[in-house]
């Protein structure tokens, strides 16, 4: 039905044209505004490797999973590795703890790794620069620094005094916790980008190799591979091995001593990895003995429980003081406020046959002694904030530098030793990028996160453990895999939820379409902060107006 | 065609015949035969494309026109009295929107004390509301306002009262000639609005006008009324053309034209007095009488053309100012103030008082030599009156007037009398 | 094949990572209507509401899905109160679809005007949907309500709730919860307040009439105000819907906490959701995680003096009136 067209317009001022609140821009009441913030979100600011964690999560969330890979590749090449050997300290940041459990981003990783080599995802390098980089280590530093420089286009080559690649994740981590063959794709991948290693050979002077090989550059990550030792008044009836023998033979498959009832003395990973390498080998008893109080010990704790529940016999508190035969007399200690506890002059003893020294470990220094300028100070080469040393040229990271000695921060290290390679051979400086601010889990808004318990990876059943090296913990499923990344919370970075776009009373965001997130229209902000409060990742900060 | 009919079901039949749309309903003496009859009609299929709906009160019988004249539909209800009153709100809404709502009020006085008769109390209380008000003398031109109604309405935009006498109107039979429907479709066009609620050209009614504008409103308003002074004449003209017979218009004279006294009044109650004026002028006094019709808006130059000759006027009216006096009067003398014309005011009828032939004689001979009071009460007993005054002044008795009052004149009074 | 032992999480399929108003691994249908990149804001900017209203955001929510199961066919009449005074002060208007605004108390006989108009007419697939107050609903406006509802008139009422007639500057109405502060139940005296009444529970009330559908909802759950939206325009005849929405000013909270006191209210069980269809209970939304009920109060200015010294039987009594919803209509989930 039409109106009259007769008659006059509509009556005046009692009755309004659709569109005309617009004119009134009620921008002008406010006294803060809401602003989009990217802000970092725990996990990639712990992970020690510097890996964009939640931008892959993202990509696995929708299940596009070579996309997730491919940005893990970005920082770390050994994923299959890491999935399995990693410490994981991202899922002890994860802001998702604080609501139900962390994100499974470990078991996630590991299921995108070994995606990858099912799949046989490459990595081509970068455009050739005619620049030549000697590496010296085999390990995940190396093998990491190796292929970020292809990936730059530098030519690489790795020498290794071992027989096979992998450093400390071969040599130092039982294959129960990470199968061979899995390593051995890794590497593969990376020595497919044209990557020579040059193993069984021991570099003894650094600087001719690299004359020789006219190389442009060094990065030296040789490890710690020197036992640390504790003296042990004994009369030599049983043997005194140190840890790191142990499980070179056990990769080896060197004929085993550990046998009978066997002490492991040590707190670290090392001495789990040990106790339960000889559980494995068939040990009648096997039993770790720590000098520090359980909560001070520094394993990580799954790592014990998983020993544990193979049979593993922990004592801690205890020093050993003497070996006489099969005796070995301990001291009792007593937990301080301290760390480390105080002697108590009460002693007891218990029966071994083989006792492992699994105290740590120190660098070999003395193919550093004839690289002029490389320092040494207690023990450990010293690198400035580009993992230079004191020597031109010559770089260093990894277990022989201060570090937190694990597989990830040796990856880490790789990777940023190979930024500040690649900038020094096109003779710049590498600047590393700005770090935003981040975020804790009284920035987000967790209601709108769904009740999802953290899946739960099988884990092979005990039996079957302690006879065997198959691998212990199991994979994720593809089902799985999505699921858990879909746990992410996407802490700090907008991920279109449309959360803020729904909630402002006053209809002033404006939605730019999938991918392109949203904008305030200022006009017509109140600035009543509800879109900040409802935001579920923290992505809005609320700043306040100049007035 | 000519029937023998009771007047609310004429009104029903007329209202029929301008095709309503939505008509709602609530019952309140004595206008609820006309709602009756439309509820029977509707239902019997009478009317075509029709919604009758019975609703919970007066205010949800207006209001719920309001919501289906501003949806484009052509909308009709009927009140009295209290229900009026209980409408207020919605009265003042629908006028204020420019709703062209039509409206019967069978006229009826308000308490309290309650009262079920006749006298133009309610109508009088909407006076000020922008609603046009229209007073039918007889059932004939109740029917015949009823269809100009709607037409004056919807060319406005401004909603209509027709006004009619209760009981001395609505619940009398006569005999009426109820026009055909293509007469009434010749006379009245579908309703298109001026303003419509329609997804196809959304809009806002109903805004929040502030000091900045409200007085443009109320103008614009005001001069609608000033309008309608052109268009009712108008319409009045188109009716007759087409029915046959001079209805409505603004002002009505019986022999006033050259009259030196002349009575003006609204409504039914000319009926009686022209009697009373034809026996006067045979006995040889100058007097005539005059009828308003649109009593809003007033037909001021109507008024003052047809009384110009006059020498004096008496205002008769069924209602009262309380405080101030008779509001017709009022209204009369602010229209001929320049004139030198006496203009007598009397109050009568109220509450449905029977107004006889005998005292209105009585009472234009008393005006004639400008002895009457201002105001005049007509038929007032004047001793019950005094008595009560002289009991206030003398005891406290509590209770209401009416109460007391009763105790001297009515079933009490009756029972000590026995 | 070594045997590996259980526990694989089953994948829900609602377990796309959110519950919030859209979401990127979605499709479209499965999004709230508030997320659509052209939704129809049927409630646009430049409104005076204050800031953090839950009204103007309850209003968008449910016309905006209003306009969607409708195709666009709506006709909207306001009853006087904070709704239509900051959407229509001339010379601007804030609606985009066709609305009207006659008085405080008759917008329920209206809408029934309109319905009729329609009905008359013959186009009865434009709908017709009356909105209002508290107070426009529950006193002045009830004895409308009551005969829209008698008749059956093919209108959807929505109740927007603040709990008190906030337009004229926070007066109490019938909807207003014990204890609660207003300008005439002020924190004072023996009893500091509003009574703690017999109480005025328009949905109810709603569901004795027997009415086709009635519902409660509330601003933080938007899905589920959407769906009972869209469920009530599948029906005709009178529907009616009660929306919780919380007031920053006249509940003393701060304008950011809108959605959240009302996620609180709802948790806590002091305004249970439910559905009702022709005076039966079909359903109710179940409370996710429970809270008590002052951490809703401790927000909001109002029942600040509750929890002074003294005044314990007041918070007694309003966790007594959460405890006796969540009984009432079974809010907490059997299995957790």
């Amino acid at each position: 039905m039409k109106p009259n067209s007769v008659l006059q317009s509509k009556p005046f001022a009692i009755t309004l044209d659709v569109g005309t609140s617009l004119l009134n821009k009620t921008g002008t009441w406010r006294t803060e505004r809401p602003v989009y913030q990217d802000r970092l979100p725990p996990c990639n600011h712990a992970c020690p490797a510097g890996e964009n964690i939640q931008a892959w999560l993202g990509h696995a969330e929708e299940g596009d999973y070579e996309a997730a890979w491919r940005q893990i590749m970005e920082d770390n090449p050994l994923p299959a590795t890491m999935g399995r050997v990693c410490y994981h300290p991202c899922e002890g940041a994860c802001n998702r703890a604080g609501l139900d459990e962390a994100v499974g981003i470990n078991s996630v990783e590991r299921f995108l790794g070994d995606q990858a080599l099912m799949h046989g995802w490459q990595i081509e390098p970068g455009t050739a620069t005619g620049k030549r980089v000697m590496i010296v280590g085999a390990g995940p530093a190396g093998l990491s620094a190796a292929f970020h420089l292809r990936r730059f286009g530098h030519e690489v080559t790795i020498f290794d005094a071992n027989p096979q690649a992998g450093g400390m994740i071969r040599y130092g981590i039982p294959k129960y916790r990470m199968p061979r063959e899995k390593l051995r794709a890794e590497v593969a991948r990376i020595e497919a980008m044209a990557v020579e290693i040059k193993l069984n050979t021991k570099i003894d002077d650094i600087l001719r190799t690299k004359q020789e090989g006219r190389f442009d550059a060094v990065f030296l990550c040789i490890g710690a591979q020197l036992p640390k030792h504790v003296e042990i008044g004994s009369d030599d009836e049983i043997p005194i091995l140190d840890a790191a023998a142990v499980l070179r033979d056990a990769e080896l498959d060197n004929p085993s001593k550990l046998k009978g009832h066997v002490v492991v003395y040590g707190g670290g990973n090392t001495a789990i990895d040990v106790a339960r390498t000889a559980i494995r080998m068939g040990a009648i008893s096997t039993t770790v003995i720590v000098f520090e109080a359980r909560e001070h010990m520094p394993a990580h704790s799954f790592e014990v429980e998983e020993a544990l529940e193979e049979g593993v016999v922990l004592t801690c508190l205890r020093s050993i003081k003497q070996v006489d035969c099969r005796s070995v007399t301990l001291e009792r200690m007593r937990a301080t406020n301290e760390r480390w506890p105080e002697s108590t002059g009460e002693f007891e003893s218990i029966e071994a046959d083989v006792i492992v020294q699994a105290i740590g470990q120190d660098i070999d220094g003395g193919v550093l002694r004839n690289v002029p300028g490389v320092e040494i100070k207690d023990g450990i080469a010293q690198v400035d904030g580009t993992m230079r040393t004191g020597a031109e040229e010559v770089f260093a990271g990894g277990d022989m530098v201060p570090s937190i000695r694990t597989v990830t921060a040796a990856i880490g290290h790789g990777k940023k030793a190979a930024r500040n390679i690649d900038a020094y051979l096109r003779g710049e400086n590498h600047a590393p990028p700005e770090k935003h601010e981040v975020v804790t889990f009284d920035m987000l808004n967790t209601w709108y996160y769904s009740d999802a318990p953290r899946t739960v990876r099988p884990m092979l059943d005990v039996v079957r453990r302690k006879t065997g090296f198959a691998e212990v913990v199991g994979d994720l499923d593809d089902h799985n895999a999505a699921f858990e990344a879909r746990r992410c919370m996407s802490c700090g970075n907008c991920f279109e939820c449309d959360n803020c776009y729904g909630v402002c009373p006053d209809n002033a965001i404006t939605k730019l379409g999938p991918g392109k997130r949203f904008t305030f229209k200022y006009d017509y902000c109140k600035g009543c902060s509800i879109c900040a409060t409802e935001c579920p990742c923290g992505a809005i900060k609320m700043v306040l107006e100049d007035i | 065609m000519l029937k023998q009919v009771e007047g609310s079901h004429a009104v029903a039949e007329a209202v029929a015949l301008c095709r309503p749309e939505v008509i709602s309903a609530y019952p309140i003496t004595p206008q609820t035969h006309i709602v009756e009859d439309l509820g029977t009609m509707v239902k019997a299929g009478g009317i075509e494309n029709c919604q009758f709906m019975l609703v919970e009160s007066e205010f949800g019988a207006l209001s719920a026109c309001i919501g289906s004249s501003a949806a484009g539909a052509r909308s009709y209800t009927a009140t009295s009295s209290q229900g009026m009153l209980f409408m207020m709100e919605a009265v003042y809404n629908a006028s204020g929107m420019g709703l062209p709502i039509v409206m019967t009020v069978g006229n009826r006085a308000i308490g309290a004390p309650i009262n079920i008769w006749n006298d133009w109390g309610d109508s009088m209380s909407a006076r000020d509301s922008g609603w046009l008000q229209l007073f039918a003398e007889t059932n004939q031109e109740a029917v015949d306002v009823h269809i100009q109604a709607f037409k004056l309405a919807e060319e406005l935009s401004m909603p209509v009262m027709v006004c009619m006498d209760g009981f001395i109107l609505t619940h009398a039979y006569a005999r009426i000639d109820i026009p055909n429907q293509a007469q009434v479709d010749e006379f009245l066009p579908p309703f298109q609005p001026r303003q419509v609620l329609d997804p196809a050209a959304p809009l806002s009614m109903g805004a929040m006008v502030g000091p900045e504008a409200f007085t443009e409103v109320r103008y614009l308003a005001h001069h609608k009324q000033l309008e309608a002074l052109e268009l009712i004449p108008k319409q009045a003209a188109e009716f007759e053309a087409i029915f046959g017979r001079d209805s409505g218009g603004l002002v009505k004279s019986y022999e006033a034209e050259d009259a030196e006294t002349v009575v003006v009044t609204m409504g039914s109650v000319i009926g009686t007095m022209k009697e009373v004026l034809t026996g006067m002028r045979e006995d040889g006094i100058s007097i005539g009488g005059l009828t308003i019709r649109s009593f809003r808006p007033f037909p001021r130059e109507a008024l003052r053309e047809a009384l110009k000759h006059a020498k004096r006027v008496i205002v008769f009216e069924k209602s009262l100012a309380v405080g101030m006096g008779g509001i017709v009067a009022m209204n009369l003398r602010m229209a001929l103030q320049d004139f030198p014309i006496r203009v007598h005011s009397a109050i009568g009828g109220l509450g449905g008082r029977p107004i006889t032939r005998v005292n209105l004689r009585r009472m234009f001979e008393k005006g004639i030599q400008d002895q009457l009071e201002e105001p005049h009460f007509h038929d007032i007993n004047m001793d019950v009156v005094n008595r009560e005054i002289e009991r206030e002044q003398v005891e406290r008795r509590s209770g209401a007037i009416a109460e007391n009052i009763l105790h001297d004149v009515g079933v009490v009074a009756a029972a000590k009398a026995i | 094949m070594t045997q590996i032992s259980e526990t694989k999480q089953k994948v829900k399929f609602y377990q796309t990572g959110t519950l919030t108003a859209g979401n990127r691994l979605l499709d479209e249908e499965h999004r709230s209507v508030q997320a659509t990149i052209d939704r129809s804001n049927s409630l646009d900017s430049g409104h005076r509401a204050c800031q953090g209203c839950g009204e103007a955001l309850g209003a968008r929510f449910a016309i905006d899905a209003a306009l969607r199961a409708t195709n666009n066919q709506l006709i909207a009449a306001n009853a006087t109160g904070c709704l239509e005074v900051f959407t229509t002060p001339y010379p601007e208007t804030a609606w985009s679809m066709p609305w009207i605004h006659s008085l405080f108390g008759n917008a329920a006989a209206v809408a029934a005007g309109i319905a009729a108009a329609r009905k008359a007419k013959g186009g009865e697939d434009v709908r017709v949907i009356a909105q209002g107050g508290d107070g426009g609903t529950t006193d002045i406006g009830f004895g409308c309500l009551s005969g829209m509802f008698d008749r059956n008139d093919d209108v959807l009422y929505i109740c927007y709730n603040n709990q008190a007639y906030m337009n004229t500057g926070v007066q109490r109405s019938s909807a207003t919860p014990g204890a609660a502060r207003t300008a005439t139940t002020m924190p004072v005296g023996p009893e500091p307040g509003n009574d703690f009444s017999t109480g005025k529970n328009v949905p109810l009330i709603a569901m004795a009439h027997q009415i086709p559908y009635v519902a409660t909802a509330s601003v933080h759950d938007l899905h589920d105000l959407e769906h009972k939206v869209l469920r009530a325009m599948s029906f005709h005849g009178a529907r009616y819907i009660e929306i919780f929405v919380p007031c920053p000013l006249g509940w003393g909270s701060k304008p950011g906490d809108t959605i959240k006191i009302a996620r609180l209210a709802i948790e806590s069980g002091m305004f249970p959701l439910i559905e009702a269809e022709d005076g039966e209970v079909t359903g109710v939304t179940k409370i996710r995680h429970q809270q008590p009920v002052s951490e809703y109060l401790k927000l909001q200015r109002r029942f600040a003096h509750v929890f002074k010294k003294g005044n314990e039987t007041q918070l007694e009594a309003l966790q007594g009136i959460a405890d006796r919803n969540i009984k009432r209509f079974n809010l907490l989930s059997s299995v957790e």
